[in-house]
């Protein structure tokens, strides 16, 4: 446990306390900012450390849980079963509040069913996809939100559409659905935020570059090359240190171009101010052309607080399951001598 | 009306036999989807109910409606309960007419239906046949129903065949329709027409009859799946995720009967959760989640369903979360044969898992240790922080047991080493490390305050802090202490159960649902002059007492089914020294093992 140093919150924890093990993933990934960026809203939410659990599957952006809070309990499982994991788990608690870290083979590939499945059951829980269209531990096989069309120097021509989790989520009756950038920490502070405090599942993609793997060549998915770094597949055990890509604060409604490590671009638009939220059909239309125009539109995409959450479907009191003492478990004598009589 | 008894000629012999008073088989034989179960089972219990020994075993396809279905009802006054042929055959089946009259031993009986258009022909069986179009153009019930009132026909004319008397009916089906009067009056009365029909138009010549005891006064009658939900739910089980499979759905039925009747709080809240998952996968994960964060947790499933389940139970393993599994085993590999009986699980849970993987499993032969190891499988789980599998099979599962009411647990729950926030303290917490040398690690809950209580569980590689590690040390340390907690295990799980004869040269060691077979088989080389020893193993890892029982014994059969000795082969890699004293009777086809396979295999048996 790190001890507080400086500046603490309303709980009398400091940013470090809300800390973890040091990232063993690549310098300048994505996925490092967004462990950050869980600290830091965390820390200013003055959450409860006990009161989080960590949850993922298996792939780069699962491994993270071990490098933010530290002092909360949590679960590294299976590739793409985090969902189930963690349903059952929020079922024997649901005073728990989880954040689930996750990528886009684990959920768009290996974990779609499960995934759907928890978008369904609205299970309470922030789920965070660390999404950069790679596989980066086997060392750069196309994911399943991989553009069409995409080149990767190890996995070649990707010739399948690709899945927009988003639109995923919002079909499966995602009540919160958020795309934003890893580099945009205020976007994803702020996104954060009202996920942790949304009723029902929360799902936030955010696009986060592979440093690595993501060494896109024919750059579909936007208009330059001008690849500084790329190096060619005999030396794909070297990683270069990069550094992390930020995005400056851009408007409502703007379009930012991000170069990427290896040269190639992103177009990330930020949606307009008066952008709707709460219609299901536009989100999804209006996704569906961003991904035409290979464009990624931050921000709250879908909001609907309507469905109730899987505790209040099953019809859970306020003590959680875990916590039952034996007298509220076990059925009485005359329950058991009433069931037996019964069966005469 | 014309007389409707065959008067073929019969053996004499079977006159100059007398009556047969509880002692015989019946088999129903109807097409599946034809509503027959409730004229089986309405059978079942009125003998139930008049004080007689009885079993049933529903032999179906698996199909919605049209293919064969059987139901055997076995009599004994002397308690026997396993498969046997029968002697007396309902044959309401126009496919399967011809080869079950052909299985009928002689001097067997058929009660056929005479609209099927049969032409009887073997002239050793006694003859009875029912007009069932005609016995039922009376009743009220128009339209598709009446053909699942058509089968209340044989219920009475076996009512006057067997002199079962009506009122154990009625009180049966009362019971089978949850005393919902209409639908009783409504079957009654067509096993009432069809009785006084019968009296008029029968006469009856075999030697079969019913004739009240008071043997089954104390008992309950159950399927050993409603015994292991109601176990769970006395056991203080909280969540169920599951996905459907026969024959492990109606365990689960059973649990969503019973805990909303036993598990709603004062505020009309829940005190449990039950999930229909999208698959088995998901059905494992959502179990060990719950278990993870403290919740008694468990699914049932049956082999396709463990196949699916074997990533999670590794992870349960390694990860050292507590699970139940109910496995209903029926007959694979593949979809198999869905619906019939196997024990063909054995070996693939006892290993299930990639790398160095052993599962504790739990073997119950009887609705009373369906309930007892449905609470003692959560106290295992708990207390060893592992899955638990619970092995019953289809024949155990699905039917209905005789057995004594289920006594309340003893005892309180036993959750393991969990510690609260105050039993934390202020040292740090050490999740994997053998504080007392068992193998079994302290744990904490999500949730605990106490900030050093936190862990991250991980399947990857870990040390004593649950910390990421690839040290080699780290590796081996924490794989050889999980074989240790194993050992312990050994001591926690029920014993066998042991039967000894002074001398016995042939022992035979058996489990689950094929005891009962044993148990005939052993009676009757007993009263033949042959000796045997029998070892039931309740549970796997298997401790002390088994090598002292093979050891006691030249040579020990052990039966199962299944088509490879499963157990058989678990026990020589036990006892490598006691090898050649092991010999396997295992066989699978899909039927339950009767008494008469286990009595020949004994015989066979080279001392």
């Amino acid at each position: 446990m790190k001890r507080a140093t400086g500046r603490v919150n309303r709980i009398g924890l400091s940013r470090s306390e809300y800390g973890g093990d040091p990232s063993t993933l690549c310098k300048g990934c994505g996925h490092n900012s967004i462990a950050s960026q869980i600290i830091q809203v965390a820390f200013e939410l003055s959450l409860k450390p006990h009161e989080i659990i960590k949850l993922s599957g298996i792939g780069c952006s699962s491994k993270s849980p071990a490098y933010f809070l530290g002092m909360s309990h949590g679960f590294n499982s299976l590739h793409g079963r985090m969902p189930a994991l963690g349903t059952g788990a929020l079922m024997a608690n649901h005073s728990l509040r989880a954040i689930g870290v996750s990528g886009d083979g684990d959920t768009g590939s290996i974990g779609i069913g499960q995934f759907k499945h928890l978008v369904r059951r609205n299970v309470q829980m922030v789920y965070l996809i660390e999404n950069n269209g790679v596989y980066g531990l086997t060392k750069g096989q196309f994911s399943a939100t991989a553009d069409e069309g995409q080149g990767l120097k190890y996995a070649g021509h990707n010739p399948f559409p690709e899945i927009d989790l988003c639109i995923e989520a919002i079909v499966a009756g995602c009540g919160f659905v958020a795309r934003s950038f890893a580099g945009d920490a205020k976007q994803v502070r702020s996104l954060l935020k009202a996920a942790l405090s949304h009723r029902g599942t929360a799902v936030l993609d955010i696009i986060s570059p592979c440093v690595a793997f993501n060494n896109d060549d024919s750059s579909t998915k936007s208009y330059g090359y001008g690849r500084t770094n790329q190096y060619p597949l005999q030396e794909i055990g070297y990683v270069p240190v990069a550094e992390e890509i930020v995005v400056d604060d851009y408007e409502p409604g703007e379009l930012r171009v991000i170069e990427l490590h290896d040269g190639s671009y992103i177009r990330l638009r930020k949606l307009e101010a008066d952008y709707d939220a709460g219609d299901r059909i536009r989100a999804v239309e209006r996704l569906q052309r961003a991904q035409e125009s290979r464009e990624f539109v931050t921000g709250l995409l879908y909001f609907d607080s309507s469905r109730p959450s899987l505790a209040e479907t099953n019809n859970l009191g306020d003590a959680p399951l875990a916590s039952l003492p034996e007298a509220r478990l076990r059925p009485t004598h005359e329950d058991l001598e009433g069931i037996m009589r019964r069966f005469r | 009306m014309d007389m409707k008894i065959e008067t073929l000629p019969h053996p004499d012999q079977d006159r100059e036999r007398g009556p047969i008073i509880n002692d015989f088989s019946l088999v129903v034989a109807t097409a599946n989807g034809t509503g027959s179960q409730t004229a089986n089972l309405a059978l079942l219990r009125s003998i139930f109910k008049l004080g007689i020994p009885v079993h049933g075993k529903n032999i179906f396809p698996s199909n919605i409606q049209g293919l064969p279905t059987w139901y055997h009802i076995r009599v004994s006054h002397e308690g026997y309960v396993a498969r046997r042929p029968s002697e007396i055959l309902i044959a309401y089946n126009p496919a399967t007419l011809l080869e079950d009259v052909a299985e009928l031993p002689p001097g067997g009986v058929c009660v056929y239906n005479e609209d099927l258009g049969f032409v009887p022909e073997r002239d050793d069986l006694c003859y009875y046949a029912l007009p069932v179009k005609e016995l039922i153009a009376t009743s009220e019930i128009k339209g598709k129903l009446r053909d699942y009132i058509a089968n209340m026909t044989f219920v009475g004319a076996l009512a006057y065949l067997l002199e079962i008397p009506l009122v154990a009916i009625e009180e049966s089906l009362s019971y089978h329709f949850r005393h919902r009067q209409k639908l009783v009056d409504s079957n009654m009365e067509v096993v009432r027409s069809t009785y006084n029909w019968s009296v008029e138009n029968l006469s009856k010549v075999d030697p079969y009859r019913i004739e009240p005891m008071d043997k089954t006064k104390d008992l309950i009658l159950m399927t050993g799946n409603e015994a292991g939900a109601l176990g769970a739910i006395f056991g203080g089980v909280s969540f169920v995720a599951w996905y459907p499979i026969t024959p492990s759905t109606s365990f689960v039925d059973a649990l969503r009967e019973f805990l909303p009747e036993l598990r709603i709080d004062d505020q009309g809240k829940a005190t449990y959760s039950v999930i229909q998952a999208e698959d088995e996968l998901a059905a494992i994960g959502m179990v060990l989640g719950a278990g993870w964060a403290g919740a008694r947790a468990l699914t049932a499933t049956s082999g396709p369903g463990i196949s699916l389940m074997s990533e999670f139970a590794g992870l349960g393993y390694f990860a050292e979360v507590p699970a139940v599994i109910w496995d209903i085993q029926r007959v694979g590999p593949s979809t198999g044969l869905p619906t019939r009986t196997s024990q063909g699980d054995v070996t693939f849970v006892y290993y299930l898992g990639h790398g160095d993987t052993c599962n504790v499993i739990l073997f119950p032969s009887s609705i009373e240790e369906c309930f007892e190891f449905g609470y003692t499988s959560h106290d295992l789980a708990e207390v060893l922080q592992t899955p638990v599998f619970v092995l019953s099979d289809l024949d155990m599962g699905m039917n209905n047991w005789m057995g004594k009411p289920f006594r309340y647990p003893e005892g309180p729950l036993q959750r393991g080493k969990v510690l609260s926030a105050e039993e934390v303290g202020s040292d740090p917490f050490v999740r994997y490390r053998d504080v007392d040398g068992d193998g079994i690690g302290y744990r904490t809950l999500p949730g605990n305050t106490n900030p050093l209580g936190a862990y991250l569980t991980r399947g990857t590689g870990h040390d004593e802090n649950a910390n990421y590690s690839e040290r080699a040390e780290d590796w081996a340390e924490n794989s050889e202490r999980l074989a240790r907690k194993f050992d312990t295990a050994r001591e926690l799980v029920p014993g066998p159960e042991i039967s000894s004869m002074s001398d016995a040269r042939v022992g035979i060691i058996a489990f689950g649902s094929t005891r009962y077979a044993v148990d005939e088989a052993r009676d009757r080389l007993s009263h033949s002059g042959f000796s045997t020893g029998f070892l039931r193993v309740r549970a796997l890892p298997v401790n002390g007492e088994v090598r002292t029982f093979i050891e006691q014994h030249e040579k020990v059969l052990v039966v199962e089914m299944n088509r490879d000795g499963q157990l058989h082969n678990i026990l020589q890699t036990e006892y490598p020294d006691l090898a050649t004293r092991l010999v396997s009777a295992a066989y699978l086809d899909g039927m339950p093992l009767t008494a008469e396979w286990v009595q020949a295999r004994v015989l066979r048996v080279k001392l």
